[in-house]
């Protein structure tokens, strides 16, 4: 594990600067947000390596792709949420102080999954709509051809799991990802087909979506059992990969091997079907 | 939304992933250990150590532990203080297990699901997949059942370690324990002659990082995830709020002292998963000591203090030859008097033998 004291000790400062700023910037909170920036995706279906780790005859096996449909159009933000954004939020007291490197339009890094959720009540609460972390598939149809599954061993002799593990090993170390810590502007990553920015750049996002055992029943078709842990989630960039729910530094809440996430921030999702709930439930029908 | 167990349990794998998914015959292994008798041993709280044979009886077996992860806050000192707790079986240090060279231990360990984190174990004991780590991390709600051969006699380690900076926060946070591997035919001195003791004891050191608030008192959090952050940045200075024996100051000491007796033979099994210390028994020796652990080397005689490096178990062997109340410590002596780790052994019977010692002249005032 590297050892970064600007990372670690740098940041209390520049988040309570950040705090007190915003506070002053900021006026009534009763303001109504506007809607973030976000990109519409038209429905549409995928192959996709399910989330997880998975065990087949008491052996892990590689994660199975399954045909996955995206059914109504996906709305997400088209930028990874700010500094600035998500500085409002501590500002008002619903956010605590990220372990934020930078200041400005930069995407905020150092939150975990329990921050993204609290930024995700607040900004719902400020601009009336519904947001919420994508989940892990909605997440992969909008980054397209920048998503990358788990890197994983393929299940080579299941009397040797060491192959598995060299074999994981040295796929990960072959991709020569070196570590790039320092946060951009955002859009420095550019666009991918999707419309969407800054995907698999230097930024790992959180996702709704629980990590999970799944034992393959020994036909190969079923799931015949799964565990979820829901204090873990998965997180989505470079590579797909699954972090303690209060983790804020990917560098070191990751694997003892492998590729560890630069910094740990994330996008939303306006769910549609929850405003028309909401609008519903003002109506006094649902 | 589907939840992710509805949307796994509806999905039909696409044939193409399946197809290169070989038949997995058993292991091979199996077959080898299939014939041996099977032994299931209940584990007790240290410094209690499971009833054992010191001299084995009979051919290699496979010796079944089972042991449950509790996640639980406890009091770590006098003052209240409150560590969010991990721990092997619910104690801390996790139990020790003793098995002879040769047999295989079969540890369940059982993850439930009123736990919050992941966890394994890696046995500093068992060869290959980081110690059985890689073999054993269960969320809540799983068990998971690990088999290795025991094949170096000594005490060894255990401890969680779960992948990142979760491996030095799970062990600083109660995950470790020890196994002891004894020769099949028992201890031997330095000269190959048969050794045994009356009374065995195991003691596991930690040190523990606890925060504290703008006013320096100990920070009490409401679960484990709550105190990461915090306590990351304590371990990050490598100075201990705590220092302490079998998980809190005092847990082996007035009550809960170590009892012997005179001309009894006492072994001390102490670990640390973590960071150097220095037993030292005051008023008494190390007779017979591996200071590494390890019972293919011959023990050291009649040490004063004996060093156990951090991430391993050593043992002590010493027949107690004098009545009375003696302080096994750390003895870095701040960390023994400031810090906790200090515990009693209540020594009864037998005479005082004024050979050993005698008070030649009480105390009173300097003759001019
Ligand atoms: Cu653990």
């Amino acid at each position: 594990m590297s050892f970064d004291p600007v990372f670690t000790f740098g940041v209390i400062g520049a988040a309570a600067l950040i705090g007190v700023g915003i506070a002053n910037e900021v006026g009534s909170p009763a303001s109504p947000l506007p809607s973030p920036v976000s990109a519409v995706l038209q429905p549409g279906a995928f192959d996709h390596p399910m989330p997880g780790e998975f065990l087949r005859d008491n052996h892990p096996v590689a994660a199975p792709v399954t045909r996955e449909a995206i059914d109504t159009p996906l709305e997400i933000m088209k930028y990874q949420v700010s500094v600035a954004d998500y500085a409002r939020c501590v500002g008002e007291g619903a956010c605590k102080p990220a372990d934020v490197r930078k200041v400005g339009d930069v995407p905020v890094t150092g939150v975990s999954h329990i921050d993204a959720d609290a930024y995700a009540k607040w900004l719902s609460e400020r601009t009336g709509e519904t947001w919420r972390l994508p989940t892990d598939l909605e997440w992969a149809y909008a980054a397209g051809e920048r998503f990358r599954g788990d890197i994983e061993g393929n299940a080579s002799d299941p009397n040797n799991p060491a192959q598995r593990w060299l074999d994981q090993y040295r796929k990960e170390t072959s991709l020569g990802r070196v570590p790039d810590p320092e946060p951009r502007a955002q859009g420095a990553f550019g666009i991918n087909s999707k419309g969407l920015a800054d995907i698999a750049g230097n930024v790992w996002e959180w996702t709704s979506t629980c990590y999970v055992h799944t034992t393959i029943a020994s036909d190969g078709t079923q799931a015949a059992d799964s565990i979820e842990n829901c204090g873990v989630h998965a997180v989505e960039g470079f590579h797909r990969t699954y972090m303690s729910n209060f983790i804020r530094d990917g560098k070191s809440g990751g694997c003892a091997v492998g590729t560890p996430p630069d910094n740990l921030g994330f996008r939303l999702v306006h769910e549609r079907s929850g405003m028309l709930r909401s609008a519903l439930r003002e109506l006094g029908i649902s | 939304m589907l939840t992710r167990r509805e949307a796994l349990l509806g999905s039909v794998l696409t044939a193409a992933a399946v197809a290169t998914i070989s038949a997995m015959p058993a292991v091979a292994s199996a077959k080898d250990v299939a014939g041996l008798p099977r032994e299931k041993v209940t584990l007790v709280a240290p410094p209690f150590v499971h009833a054992h044979d010191q001299v084995a009886k009979g051919g290699p077996k496979v010796v079944e532990f089972t042991m449950t992860i509790e996640e639980k806050p406890i009091v770590i000192d006098a003052d209240g203080t409150q560590l969010n707790a991990m721990t092997y079986n619910g104690s801390i240090p996790g139990p020790l297990m003793v098995v002879h060279e040769g047999d295989y231990i079969e540890l369940t360990l059982i993850n439930p699901d009123t736990n919050t984190l992941a966890h394994n174990i890696d046995f500093h004991a068992a060869t290959g997949a980081l110690g059985g780590g890689g073999l054993t991390l269960i969320n809540p709600g799983e068990q998971v059942t690990l088999r290795f051969k025991a094949t170096r006699p000594g005490t060894f380690v255990y401890h969680c370690a779960p992948g990142g900076a979760m491996i030095p926060w799970h062990v600083v946070s109660g995950m470790s324990g020890a196994v002891m591997v004894l020769p099949r035919d028992g201890l031997k001195d330095d000269k190959g002659k048969s050794i045994h003791y009356d009374r065995i004891y195991y003691v596991g050191e930690n040190d523990f990082y606890i925060p504290r608030d703008e006013q320096g008192k100990f920070k009490k959090y409401d679960s484990a995830g709550d105190n990461y952050d915090d306590t990351v940045k304590v371990m990050r200075g490598l100075i201990p709020t705590h220092v302490v024996f079998n998980g809190k100051a005092g847990s082996l000491t007035g009550e809960h002292a170590m009892k012997a007796k005179v001309g009894e033979t006492i072994l001390i099994v102490h670990s640390q998963a973590n960071r150097d210390t220095r037993p030292h028994l005051i008023g008494g020796h190390g007779d017979f000591v591996w200071e590494q652990g390890k019972f293919a080397n011959p023990p050291a005689k009649d040490l004063e203090t004996w060093f156990i490096r951090g991430g391993s178990a050593g043992a002590a062997l010493y027949t107690f030859l004098q009545p009375g109340v003696y302080a096994y410590v750390n003895h870095n002596l701040i960390e023994a008097v400031e810090l906790g780790a200090t515990a009693h052994f209540t020594v009864d019977g037998g005479t005082w033998n004024d050979d050993l010692m005698t008070q030649v002249a009480a105390p009173k005032a300097i003759a001019s």
